[in-house]
């Protein structure tokens, strides 16, 4: 089980090789190697959401993810999103205007959560009613908040409209 | 108030959100140091057993493995405030989270690796794990290093309260109705979303120790850290990284950290510790799990009489801070609502559970779910409105109460007006319940601190301002940001008072060897305690640089108005940067800097617990309305409706946002949260078997703030972020009461409970029959009731 594999993925944007244990864990390749700490280690078991990361175009925790299934995929984490004129994605600035970060903790989860999620409905022309949008926080465990923030940051990305 | 704010009362994003929503900021679990090792523990497999021995031989021999520590090895003295808690346990363990052997090593695979080579040999005993047993004279003695039989006649007694005002007997004898309930509440756990961590180096060149450590307390936890380590406090340096939630777990210095310590000071590198979420679970601290007796009486026209409460708390093995929560809980039963008499017990008992440690709201969400239950029941049994048996004996400013508290303001009577108002109280309440889902609406209303507490000898917090040659201000504050908005009310304050653009402010907070002195975040303190600091030293500061202006400006006159980075009186004006080159580089050269520590006016209570221990009040009352789908006993939580005497409204934002998660945290508690302990063991040590809300289970929050304008808080500001779980519990059990005419003694309200509970009391006409599941439980709980 210790034979190593390299891979090759897309990660936030840049085509990386590495070389990982069939056993390695997508999060502990991110964080230990590549050194993204933005995924977050809530709990390792699926549960929290805090490791999310989109992995083409789908939110997934990184927890429950085998590193080598990232081999030929698109990896964007917390790091990969905004640009050099928006260093914030129009995601993350509303989770701040609507007060949806307070210890931050879940914060980077949530956002690949919304992120991935905008986009797909985006594609599709779909605006989501509020309970679609609740439905689809639910992997995510919040202890500050109370969710309604979050789910308000939400439902204001979709608001925007104009980029559909 | 006629002054117009700029910043204060207007909704303003968290000032150090950016860095936290994008991956920036650096939590416990993102640091690394060169050289870093990783720690693991050993803990006992059993809650109770003697251990007769640890081989340890294998783990030392593993290739990577740097330290191996057990008791044997470890210089130390007892933690916790008792000093009954060894960090390391040799000869007996006493509970599921116990520590036995430490290990650092060059990875984290490593040091587990060595955790499991570890042989312990262990001698099984029977532990004892409800308290009532615990008290028995043939019960063993639990904590060996308790001073129970000494201080309060039970060995295993870890603490205890005693507290009374008025003639309690006279008053229960003009009493018309006396209700006397006993009420259980649960083991509950924060779970805070990062796990518990420590990052430990040590110099064995400078003899210094410095503690990446996420706790809420740093100034105490160094002298704690200080005192197990046998070391000189002032040798040690806590920095804080960002900490990912605290409500109340990181008040007590856990074993993991002066273990962690140790294993740095030990091989001088690096350790860093990291809590797994399944040790989280078994191994942070937890609410008090208690049995409250009350007995609670009211007059003819419905005026309270009398309240006598005796409460029996499962400590655990290991006394904490929690064990004081008898403090918050003594203050709801004498001084919420008003009542001519009051006894209260309370005792701390060891167990061999878990110890219980602290968690925001401190022993109230506990006291208020048993006094808003009693109220309810007395009001039935008057055969009187619930809202307006709670007008009628409602809290009014000026009072002082029996136990010594000045409320020299106090919202209680508006906040009860509001939630009955704004959430149709009476129109639910009496509204037909008919069909599966019964809709019921329940009151309950809350006193905590607002202004601080003074149960350390100083209550206080320092701020450093520096204000530089170009105009940037540097915040350096004794108070702690955990997530809950401290930096960005600090910065709002310093926006308003000196006309400084947010992008020109920093704020150093989380380093001991820089920041000065602060109690802790705790008590919802930081913004009255720290705002009032902070507004202390904007006016020293604000002294030389109006002296300053005034001679660059060859006027006379304090009258100046700071705005838009400029010094202004009338048409004279001055940049402020310019002001501090000035007093920098011109004679007799001064640098723009102050300091000033501010202590609230608040005092110590005395030996029977009489004073007015808080700079200022908090009341609060929520309205809350359920729907009981009763054919599975689901409870579904559809409006909370919160009203709460704040003093004044700083940041609108941040304070929705504490309304909003203490509720969540407080409906978790009521309906879906608990930890399932048999025999000392812990059946659902994960987030699959712990429940907590998700966004699904959020119903609509509606909050109407109300402003009393305390002139002891920063802008008449008073504590806030306690209070809005704290009545919740008990409205929601009010609700479900009101929807399906049955009361809960107990929480949480799982839909199993209600639906046993529902199968009861259709007994002889039951419209469906009962599984034979529910049949079983229906006779285990014949004879306990709920």
């Amino acid at each position: 089980m210790n034979n190593w594999v390299e891979i090759t993925m897309k990660l936030n944007g840049k085509t990386v090789s590495c070389r990982v244990k069939p056993s390695s864990l997508l999060i502990d390749l991110l964080r230990d190697e590549f050194k993204l700490k933005g995924a977050k280690p809530g709990c390792l078991e699926g549960e929290c959401g805090a490791c999310a990361v989109i992995i083409d175009g789908n939110a997934i925790n990184s927890c429950m993810y085998l590193a080598i299934n990232a081999e030929g995929k698109e990896v964007t984490t917390i790091e990969g999103l905004g640009s050099d004129d928006n260093l914030l994605d129009a995601v993350q600035e509303k989770m701040l205007s609507h007060g949806a970060v307070q210890c931050g903790f879940c914060s980077t989860g949530v956002a690949m959560s919304i992120k991935a999620y905008s986009e797909k409905m985006k594609a599709l022309g779909i605006k989501p009613t509020r309970e679609e949008i609740k439905k689809t926080l639910e992997g995510h465990l919040c202890r500050c908040t109370g969710y309604i923030k979050i789910i308000d940051a939400a439902e204001a990305v979709f608001e925007e409209g104009s980029e559909m | 108030m006629t002054k117009e704010f700029k910043h204060i009362g207007k909704a303003t994003q968290k000032f150090d959100g950016k860095e936290r929503v994008s991956g920036k900021a650096v939590y416990g679990h993102d640091l690394e140091l060169p050289g870093m090792l990783y720690a693991a523990i050993l803990r006992t497999r059993y809650p109770c057993a003697e251990i007769l021995s640890i081989n340890t031989s294998k783990a030392k021999a593993l290739e990577g493995v740097e330290c191996v520590l057990t008791a044997e090895d470890a210089d130390v003295h007892n933690i916790s405030y008792k000093r009954d808690h060894p960090i390391l346990k040799k000869g007996r363990v006493n509970c599921i989270r116990d520590e036995i052997v430490a290990v650092a090593a060059r990875s984290k695979e490593i040091a587990e690796e060595a955790i499991r080579l570890i042989e312990v040999e262990y001698r099984v005993k029977k532990g004892v794990y409800d308290p009532f047993e615990a008290l028995l004279d043939t019960a063993p003695i639990i904590n060996e290093f308790g001073k129970g039989l000494e201080s309060f006649d039970n060995k295993n007694i870890a603490e205890a309260f005693h507290y009374e005002h008025g003639d309690l007997e006279a008053e229960k004898a003009r009493s018309k109705v006396i209700v006397k309930k006993r009420y259980e509440l649960p083991r509950v756990t924060h779970a805070c979303m990062a796990t518990s961590n420590i990052t430990a180096d040590y110099s064995p060149l400078t003899g210094r120790l410095t503690l990446w450590a996420s706790t809420q307390v740093p100034f105490l936890y160094l002298r704690d850290m200080a005192h197990a380590l046998k070391m000189a406090p002032s040798n040690i340096r806590v920095v804080q990284p960002v900490i990912g939630g605290g409500f109340g777990s990181k008040l007590d210095m856990l074993p993991f950290e002066p273990i962690c310590a140790l294993l740095a000071i030990k091989t001088a590198k690096p350790v860093q510790l990291l809590y797994s979420r399944e040790e989280e679970f078994l191994a942070s601290p937890t609410r008090q799990p208690m049995v409250i007796d009350l007995t609670t009486g009211a007059d003819e026209q419905g005026k309270f009489t009398f309240r006598a409460v005796e409460i029996i708390m499962d400590n655990g093995a290991y006394t904490s801070w929690g064990a004081t929560t008898p403090f918050v809980m003594m203050q709801t039963f004498s001084s919420l609502y008003q009542v001519p008499a009051c006894r209260f017990d309370a005792r701390a008992v060891y167990t061999n559970n878990p110890f219980a440690g602290s968690f925001r709201g401190y022993g109230n969400p506990q006291a208020t779910f048993a006094l808003e239950s009693n109220i309810d029941l007395m009001a039935e049994a008057l055969g009187m409105d619930k809202a307006e048996i709670r007008l009628l004996n409602a809290n009014y400013p000026g009072e002082i109460t029996g136990q010594g508290l000045h409320y020299n303001t106090c919202g209680a009577i508006p906040a009860l007006k509001a939630v009955v108002e704004k959430g149709r109280y009476h129109a639910i309440a009496h509204a037909p319940k008919e069909g599966r889902y019964k809709r019921g609406i329940g009151l309950a209303s809350m006193l905590h601190v607002g202004g601080g507490a003074k149960i350390y000898r100083s209550d206080g917090c320092g701020t450093t301002l520096k204000l530089d040659d170009y105009g940037y201000l540097t915040i350096i504050t004794g108070s702690n940001e955990i997530g809950q908005g401290s930096e960005t009310v600090l910065a709002m304050i310093a926006m308003e008072e000196l006309g400084i653009e947010q992008d020109k402010i920093k704020i150093i907070n989380t380093d001991t060897d820089v920041k000065p002195w602060d109690v802790g975040v705790h008590a919802s303190r930081t913004s009255f305690v720290a705002g009032n600091s902070l507004l202390g030293a904007i006016s020293l500061l604000k002294e030389k640089l109006n002296k300053k202006a005034a001679e660059l400006l060859h006027i006379e006159g304090p009258d100046f108005v700071y705005e838009n980075g400029m010094i202004r009186v009338d048409a004279h004006e001055i940049k402020i940067d310019k002001v501090v080159r000035d007093i920098h580089f011109m004679p007799p050269h001064q640098l723009c800097e102050v300091s000033f520590f501010y202590e609230p006016s608040s005092e110590f209570q005395d030996k029977q617990f009489k004073g007015d221990v808080s700079g200022s009040y908090a009341f609060a009352s929520q309205a809350i309305e359920v729907e009981v789908d009763t054919l599975t006993g689901a409870v579904r939580v559809l409006e909370v409706h919160v009203s709460q005497d704040v003093g004044r409204v700083l940041n609108p934002l941040g304070l929705q946002g504490q309304i909003e998660g203490g509720v969540a945290t407080g409906i978790g508690y009521a309906l879906t949260e608990e930890m399932i302990y048999e025999d000392g063991l812990l059946k659902n040590p994960s987030f699959h078997g712990y429940k907590l809300l998700t966004a699904n289970d959020m119903p609509k929050v509606h909050f109407y703030p109300i402003e009393t304008n305390d002139g002891a808080g920063p802008y008449g500001a008073k504590g806030a972020s306690e209070a809005p779980l704290i009545p919740t519990s008990a409205a929601i059990a009010n609700a479900v009461a009101n929807a399906i005419g049955v009361r809960f003694y107990s929480l949480p309200l799982t839909a199993e409970k209600v639906l046993f509970a529902l199968v009861q009391k259709s007994v002889g006409t039951p419209r469906r029959c009962a599984t034979l599941s529910e049949h079983a439980q229906i006779e285990k709980q014949k004879g306990h009731g709920f």
